[in-house]
């Protein structure tokens, strides 16, 4: 069952940037875009697992550190190879200056 | 009227099918391969070893796109006139547009005959058959493919000597700063390197070195770099020269017939190059189907030359095309990290390249590579500074 949870606050991640965020036994990405909005979705990279934290955030995408494939944050879907599968997404919400997410 | 004929199925040749799809050609699309494994990426081979294939797309992705995937078949011959290429199982196929996405094989001097080289899932096989504890391999040649097989066998291991005739690893495109640094690795691991040492000749079992002496081993791999295959295009007349002659949409001498990918030669900032690399490769794919289909609006090519290789623990990344003959600058990277970088004379920023363990590095690289396709001209001893934050650099330029 999904849940919301507080994840951070809006100021731990910097414009246009990206943190990764652990729970239970799974790990997240949270990004925060060039216009101040926050998403949450898998922290592993289709392609080879590798975390996308370590990522170039550039406005609304993640390009993950290995082998560049680039993914829209907004919605998971792979903008560039070599990665073929969509990364799963989950619903924010800022409240009192925290993001929560429901994962 | 509107087949396209892909020939190679390589990384170039699928991505490049199905962005013919996705940038909205609806006329046939063939891809024709001469491998028979369902087309799959090339860089595990030298790194993982475990036997295990990594294919760059589902099986069923190629019927949902509808692109008629042939393999197991080579094209024999192009007739440019008539526009129909000649498969070596008899059958013959017309074609509106023809990409060429044959690669490049291992080289192989007549003085190494009888070594194994690696280029395709049989000849790491062939070579994974080899490695145990305690076997000695012989690797000729310490660029990436011998140097990434040497940590690979030295996992299993097995005793490795490299031997490299230029006075360091990596001497091409690398620069010394971060090939010192991958050599430290090697030494470290047990891995004995022998820069400075021209070989003579090798056999399957044995490397004879320029100065006689002969070392014995229980195999000899030679990774002494890549031949691209031109020939399909020379015999067909088309320009060739260090690779299939592309202009700036790879577009060969012939109108319709386009080239891309590790078989094709190219200028890249005034400078003819012909390239190895997986991303390459992919950006090159998805850039020629845009063109072929015209819908390429402004200039050629700018995709900064892009390549990474992972060595045991630790990742390397260059960006953009360095000249050996042109100082670097070092980027205080911290710990455990190095990272360099190249200004022209106008202070351009042309290259950059960095290693560290993991992704450490990536970030970093990534934006600096940024800054070289916008032509960013930064001010070196800034950039050397690490107090300066790139990101913020790469948002002002
Ligand atoms: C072991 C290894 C490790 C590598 N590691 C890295 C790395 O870490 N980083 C990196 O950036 N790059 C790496 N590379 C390089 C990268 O794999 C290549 O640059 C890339 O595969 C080039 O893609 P391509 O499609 O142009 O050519 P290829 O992958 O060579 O594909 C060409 C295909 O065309 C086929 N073909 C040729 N002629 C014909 C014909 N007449 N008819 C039909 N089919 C034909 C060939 O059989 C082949 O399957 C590595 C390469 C190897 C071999
Ligand atoms: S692991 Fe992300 S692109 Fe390969």
């Amino acid at each position: 069952m999904a849940e919301w949870i507080d994840a951070c606050a809006t100021d731990d991640i910097e414009e246009e940037d990206v943190i990764r965020f652990d729970h239970g036994s799974r790990t997240f990405i949270i990004v925060r875009d060039h216009e101040e909005n926050y998403y949450c979705t898998d922290g592993l990279c289709t392609h080879e697992d590798v975390h996308l934290a370590d990522g170039l955030v550039v406005e609304a995408t993640i390009e993950c550190p290995k082998h560049s494939s680039i993914f829209d944050v907004t919605n998971g879907d792979v903008e560039t190879p070599p990665a073929c599968e969509s990364l799963q997404r989950y619903p924010t919400r800022i409240e009192g200056g925290r993001v929560f997410v429901e994962i | 009227m509107t087949e396209i004929v892909i020939i190679g199925a390589g990384e170039c040749g699928v991505r490049a099918a199905f962005s013919l799809r996705e940038y909205g050609h609806d006329g046939a699309i063939t891809l024709i391969g001469a491998e028979s494994a369902l087309p799959y990426e090339r860089p595990p081979l030298s790194k993982a070893m475990d036997g295990t294939e990594k294919p760059i797309r589902p099986a069923d992705a190629y019927d949902t796109a509808g692109i008629d995937l042939v393999l197991g078949t080579d094209v024999a011959r192009i007739d440019p006139e008539a526009r129909r290429v000649f498969l070596g199982n008899g059958v013959d196929l017309p074609y509106h547009m023809l990409l060429l996405a044959t690669g490049a094989r291992a080289r192989l001097f007549p003085s190494l005959r009888g070594c194994l080289t690696l280029r395709t899932d049989s000849d790491a096989e062939a070579i994974m058959a080899r490695l145990a504890p305690n076997t000695r391999i012989g690797i000729v040649g310490g660029g990436f493919i011998g140097l990434e097989l040497a940590a690979t066998a030295r996992a299993t291991g097995a005793k490795v000597t490299v031997v490299e005739a230029a006075p360091r690893l990596l001497a091409r495109g690398v620069p010394t700063e971060i090939a010192s640094i991958v050599e430290a690795r090697h030494r470290t691991a047990g891995v004995e390197i022998r820069t400075g040492t021209g070989v003579s000749s090798a056999t399957n079992r044995t490397i004879t070195l320029a100065d006689g002496e002969t070392l014995t081993f229980d195999a000899v791999i030679a990774g002494v770099g890549s031949v691209p295959n031109t020939e399909l295009a020379a015999d067909a007349g088309l320009a060739v020269e260090n690779g299939i002659r592309v202009d700036e949409w790879f577009r060969t001498s012939d109108q319709r017939i386009f080239a891309a990918g590790d078989c094709c030669s190219f200028v890249w900032r005034g400078t003819r190059v012909r390239l190895e690399s997986w991303k390459a490769a992919q950006d090159q794919g998805a850039f020629v189907a845009a063109a072929m289909l015209g819908r390429t609006n402004d200039g050629g090519y700018r995709h900064v030359p892009w390549f990474w290789s992972d060595q045991y623990d630790q990742s390397l990344q260059v960006a953009g095309l360095f000249d050996a003959d042109s100082p670097v600058q070092q980027r205080d990277a911290g710990q455990d990290k190095r990272i360099v970088f190249q200004c022209d004379a106008e202070n351009v920023l042309v290259a950059a390249a960095g290693i560290g363990p993991g992704n450490s590095v990536s970030k970093d690289i990534r934006i600096l590579e940024k800054l070289i396709e916008r032509g960013a001209r930064v001010d070196p001893s800034v950039l050397a500074d690490p107090s300066l934050n790139l990101k913020r650099l790469l948002r002002a330029a």
